[in-house]
């Protein structure tokens, strides 16, 4: 019956959930390794903060590398967004709310607030 | 058609010092009269209140921001109950409301839904559009479940009272990288075949969020394609343009079009340029409820008389 089998589906699932708590460190450490090519030789990936001041994004042109990580954070006491078209779209934020997008492919990356389109920036990924 | 043409071309080419000249600063409240399609400037608002308005009288108020909680204004839904409360004590009921958006500050439910439990203490009709701020939710649906039928595509709409033609437009979707506010072609399409048909003689009043006209683009504050609508509605004996977003009374006339802004029953913004960004500002406490406030609008049919009065919520 498909109830049994859904039983014991979900009972697979549980041993499945204690598997991976058990093996989380060794998990980790292949996830590591596994990662490390897409850093090109570097470290770690570097994580770049860009402020939403007065309606501006500060620093307004930022130059990474591929692999790093941009958070915003809006600063003002107006919700603002962080959009650039077809390639990241960050829900509203909030006073002190942040947005991260990793960036993994070289480009200049043009963005604006969807909601005050005059505000506009750039992430140049080299 | 070349005429209008290149008076259009010499709008455009209006340097922001010139618009900024042609804006009428207003303190606490002015009364506007149209007379044959000329607007003039009566007095203050003590003296619009001593006329007791004859005609069709509406309210608009604008960005009540329900929801917003920052040392501009703790209390944003007190302050719009004070703005309903004032409503509330006119000598005239007036005939229906409009709100010219930004509702609430994040589109949350709960701030749609204590809008509604204080302005509907009005007991008016209201005639919303949206502002940016009522647009935030994932899919918004919260709007558009409230105020959006019988509108088209994101709430535009049209409709008539005492021989008025008022018309809603949405000017806050769909806003491009750089850019101000955007009707769309689409928008634009319905305006052309709303107005088509009607007599030059029908009194016009169009409503939308953000500034049909260029206030201050430094800030976004204007419509990129609302140059197109206005040139559908010259030709018209009374044009009056209401819009709110920048939290402020201004003033332009133009012709037979007059354009006012309401100012913001939550918390106040700088004059264009006289602060290093458009977000709210704060005052002293005291000084808060002058800054706020409603505008009631009343026509006298038989004299073609508009008036526009601005009442803060005290002060």
């Amino acid at each position: 019956m498909t109830v049994t089998a859904l039983r014991s589906l979900d009972w697979r699932n549980a041993g499945l959930r204690k598997l991976n708590v058990r093996n989380l460190g060794l998990a980790l450490v292949i996830a590591a390794a596994l990662l490390s090519p897409l850093g090109s030789g570097r470290a770690q990936a570097e994580e770049i903060k860009v402020s939403l001041d007065n309606f501006t994004f500060s620093p307004n042109e930022v130059k990474v590398k591929v692999g790093d990580i941009v958070t915003w954070t809006n600063h003002d006491d107006i919700p603002h967004t962080v959009v650039s078209a077809g390639k990241f779209r960050s829900k509203t934020m909030d006073t002190d709310g942040t947005f991260s997008f990793t960036f993994t492919s070289a480009g200049d990356y043009k963005y604006f607030c969807s909601l005050h389109p005059h505000m506009t920036g750039m992430i140049k990924v080299e | 058609m070349s005429h209008d043409h290149s008076h259009n071309d010499d709008e455009r080419g209006l340097s922001r010092r010139k618009v900024l000249e042609c804006m009428t600063w207003a303190g606490t409240g002015v009364l506007w009269t149209v007379t044959g399609g000329v607007p003039h400037s009566l007095g203050l608002v003590d003296a619009a209140n001593a006329a007791e308005p004859t005609g069709m009288t509406f309210l608009q108020i604008s960005d009540s921001h329900v929801g917003f909680d920052k040392p501009a204004n703790p209390n944003a839904l007190g302050t719009l109950e004070e703005a309903i409360n004032k409503i509330n004590a006119m000598p005239k009921k007036p005939s229906f409301m409009i709100h010219t958006g930004d509702i609430t500050h994040l589109s949350k439910a709960a701030e749609f839904d204590n809008a509604e439990r204080i302005i509907s203490q009005a007991k008016l009709d209201v005639h919303y559009v949206p502002g940016e701020h009522d647009f935030l939710d994932e899919e918004i649906k919260f709007y558009k479940e409230r105020y959006g039928k019988g509108t088209k595509g994101p709430g535009y709409y049209a409709f008539d009272a005492n021989g008025v033609h008022f018309v809603g437009l949405v000017n806050v979707v769909d806003l491009k990288a750089g850019g101000l506010g955007n009707l769309g072609a689409e928008q634009l399409g319905w305006l052309a075949d709303d107005l088509k048909g009607k007599s030059k003689s029908t009194p016009i009043v169009v409503f939308a969020h953000i500034p049909l006209w260029t206030v201050y683009p430094e800030w976004g504050w204007g419509t990129e394609d609302g140059g197109r609508a206005l040139e559908m509605l010259k030709g018209f004996g009374s044009v009056t343009v209401l819009n709110g977003h920048i939290h402020q009374v201004m003033q332009k006339v133009e012709g037979a079009v007059t354009f006012h802004t309401a100012r913001s029953t939550a918390f106040p913004q700088p004059a264009p340029g006289a602060a290093p960004s458009p977000g709210p500002m704060k005052v002293e406490d005291a000084k808060l409820r002058s800054m706020l406030g409603i505008a009631s609008v009343n026509f006298k049919q038989n004299d073609q008389k508009l008036a526009i009065i601005d009442t803060p919520l005290a002060g």
